[in-house]
């Protein structure tokens, strides 16, 4: 049993395919198919034979999303407290930060797509389960209102279990502030993109998430309010198979597209094209 | 006897139970007869009385607090509104799919003067209680706040919520409905609304569901009423997997006013009668209604409605607490 090493990594449910070792294989989280940890990355993580989306870290969703060498980050020196004293937190942002080596859950910058300049940022959820404490919510205000200042769309990939408990009452205000800055780009007329990735729950997706003038989602991820888990569900009522799932939001009118990973590019791409904003006479 | 007894309000009931049956008519029969006066042991239990309360109503834990808001007595948003506001007109529906009876509004007088009134009910009796969803809403409830809210602007009426609900409906129709993108919607058209907006947590401020109203110019709080981003119960069983740890919890979630107010959440706290604004709903009323009345002059000195907005967005753009690193050390550091 030499190889048996190899195979010995035990997906686990809610763990990010992030961690994969750089061996030579894998295994499908959904259809536990062997794959070749070289054709795994060639095609972004999807699996080449269910096509079940893992999960991104932020920097990969990165570099399969903006011309190459383009991103710039914004605000990375702006670094989490704890104000609550919350049990363990302290220690809790640390391992993140070891284990993804992010500063926070959300990286935001500068980059371009196709040659077009935009604001990005990408929810990472590796750290922390994504989630939003006072840092994401100023990154994400933040780079909404540089889009404002220099009148460039801003495109948002969320991967988030929601609002950050150990923060508290100023991560629910989270929710408030980034709504604003998102209503501030709807007032002044700058796009906003939304991207739904595997998962988006909670606060995120009770707040700028839903506010995407356009707002596209990845197959099979899970998108809804309160999880499963959280919810108060009534006995008795039975949830369709696909509930909480991205294609359930668009089946309620609440995504654009549902577009599988390496359809996403080029979507943005096109829709900055056609959402560039001039009037006609000064093309 | 008002309601249940908690745990930390035994020693009021033993002194109030005291006090009864000394008032009690076969002891004023007893004392007459035998030419006792009880009188003076009243107004010294009543003292007493008094002291009990105060010592257990000024050293609540931040638990005990949460039992409070969610008292079943404690007045709710209808209460407040009869209380406070003259001609209050309820409307319904939404004008999209339904009528949410977990939020409440209307136009209605404050001193003479038309506002719009929104409040999060949760319902007296079981059967209310089913109807109004424990004051939990649906989408339906936040489309139709925002409905109201728009309609308040453009006949330039300041809008007053009041918060009360553990949160938002989290059921399979709450989702089909889109909950998310009502209570979404709710904080970005609160932040640009043209109109003043004053918010009052009365009871329960319970997550994503409360700030769907609760995004304003003003916000107060009721001295024992919770605000939170989770309720203790539901962080006790994420950190711990033990519900029965929602003490601990609601100590650690910083849930309470007076951690509200600190964190720069809210402006101010209104000061409850003693024992709870169940035990005094008018007098609670009467300081509610004082407190928007102040809040609405200082709203109304606004030079523009534009400033008032621009105040509001850094109002919120203030919220949150986070280290900012110097450049010099930055730059040290990514080497």
């Amino acid at each position: 049993m030499v190889r048996s090493g190899w195979f010995s990594r035990k997906p686990t449910g809610d763990k990010s395919s992030t961690n994969i070792p750089a061996g030579i294989v894998t295994k499908c989280l959904r259809c536990n198919e062997i794959l070749f940890v070289k054709d795994f990355e060639r095609n972004a993580k999807v699996c080449t034979k269910c096509g079940f989306h893992h999960k991104l870290s932020a920097y990969e969703r990165i570099e399969i999303t903006v011309d190459e060498g383009s991103f710039q980050p914004l605000n990375e020196h702006i670094l989490s407290k704890d104000p609550l004293h919350f049990p363990e937190y302290p220690a809790k942002l640390e391992k993140a930060q070891t284990n993804t080596r992010l500063s926070e859950a959300i990286i935001t910058g500068t980059a371009f797509i196709d040659n077009r300049p935009v604001v990005i940022g990408v929810s990472d959820f590796g750290y922390m389960g994504g989630s939003m404490g006072s840092v994401v919510g100023e990154r994400i205000s933040r780079a909404m209102e540089y889009g404002l200042a220099h009148r460039l769309p801003v495109i948002l990939f969320t991967a988030s279990g929601g609002a950050r408990m150990q923060e508290g009452l100023l991560s629910l205000m989270q929710m408030a502030k980034t709504s604003a800055s998102a209503g501030k780009l709807r007032e002044e007329g700058v796009l906003f993109i939304c991207v739904l990735t595997d998962p988006t729950t909670g606060g995120v997706y009770a707040s700028y998430a839903s506010l995407g003038d356009i707002i596209l989602a990845e197959p099979g991820a899970i998108v809804g309010f309160a999880g499963r888990r959280v919810g108060n569900q009534d006995a008795g009522v039975n949830l369709p198979d696909n509930f909480q799932t991205s294609e359930f939001q668009a089946e309620h009118g609440m995504v654009d597209r549902i577009l599988p990973r390496k359809e996403i590019r080029p979507a943005i791409a096109l829709l900055l094209k056609l959402f560039d904003g001039r009037r006609h006479n000064d093309r | 006897m008002i309601g249940d007894v908690f745990d930390f309000e035994k020693p009021i009931a033993e002194v109030e139970n005291l006090i009864r049956e000394l008032k009690s008519p076969q002891r004023h029969e007893e004392a007459l007869r035998e030419g006792i006066d009880l009188s003076a042991k009243i107004a010294e239990l009543e003292e007493e009385l008094h002291q009990v309360m105060v010592r257990v109503y000024k050293n609540l834990s931040p638990w005990e607090k949460t039992q409070i808001a969610r008292h079943k007595d404690r007045p709710y948003s209808l209460d407040c509104i009869r209380l406070i506001f003259d001609d209050f007109f309820e409307l319904n529906g939404d004008r999209l799919a339904a009528n949410d009876e977990a939020i409440v509004g209307g136009p209605a007088l404050l001193e003479n003067r038309p506002v719009m009134v929104i409040g999060q009910q949760k319902g007296r009796d079981i059967k209310e209680r089913q109807r109004r969803n424990f004051g939990s809403a649906h989408a339906e409830g936040f489309r139709k706040a925002l409905r109201l809210a728009q309609l308040a602007e453009r006949f330039h009426m300041p809008l007053i919520t009041f918060v009360d609900t553990a949160g938002a409906a989290a059921d399979l129709h709450a989702e089909e409905l889109g909950v998310s993108e009502a209570i979404a919607h709710n904080l970005r058209e609160f932040s640009l609304l043209k109109t003043p907006i004053i918010v009052t947590i009365i009871g329960e401020g319970g997550s994503g569901g409360a700030l769907g109203l609760a995004v304003g110019d003003h916000v107060s709080m009721l001295e024992h009423s919770i605000y939170s981003v989770i309720s203790p119960e539901g962080c006790a069983a994420i950190l711990w997997h033990d519900k029965s740890r929602a003490s601990e919890a609601a100590k650690s979630l910083c849930l309470t006013a007076s951690n509200a107010l600190a964190l720069g959440v809210i402006d101010d706290i209104l000061p409850e009668p003693l024992g709870g604004a169940h035990r005094d709903p008018v007098t609670m009323a009467e300081t509610i209604k004082t407190s928007l009345l102040t809040s609405l002059n200082k709203l109304d000195s606004f030079p523009s409605i534009d400033i008032l907005i621009e105040t509001r967005y850094q109002r919120l753009r203030r919220m949150g607490e986070y280290a900012e690193r110097t450049p010099c050390e930055e730059n040290g550091n990514d080497g």
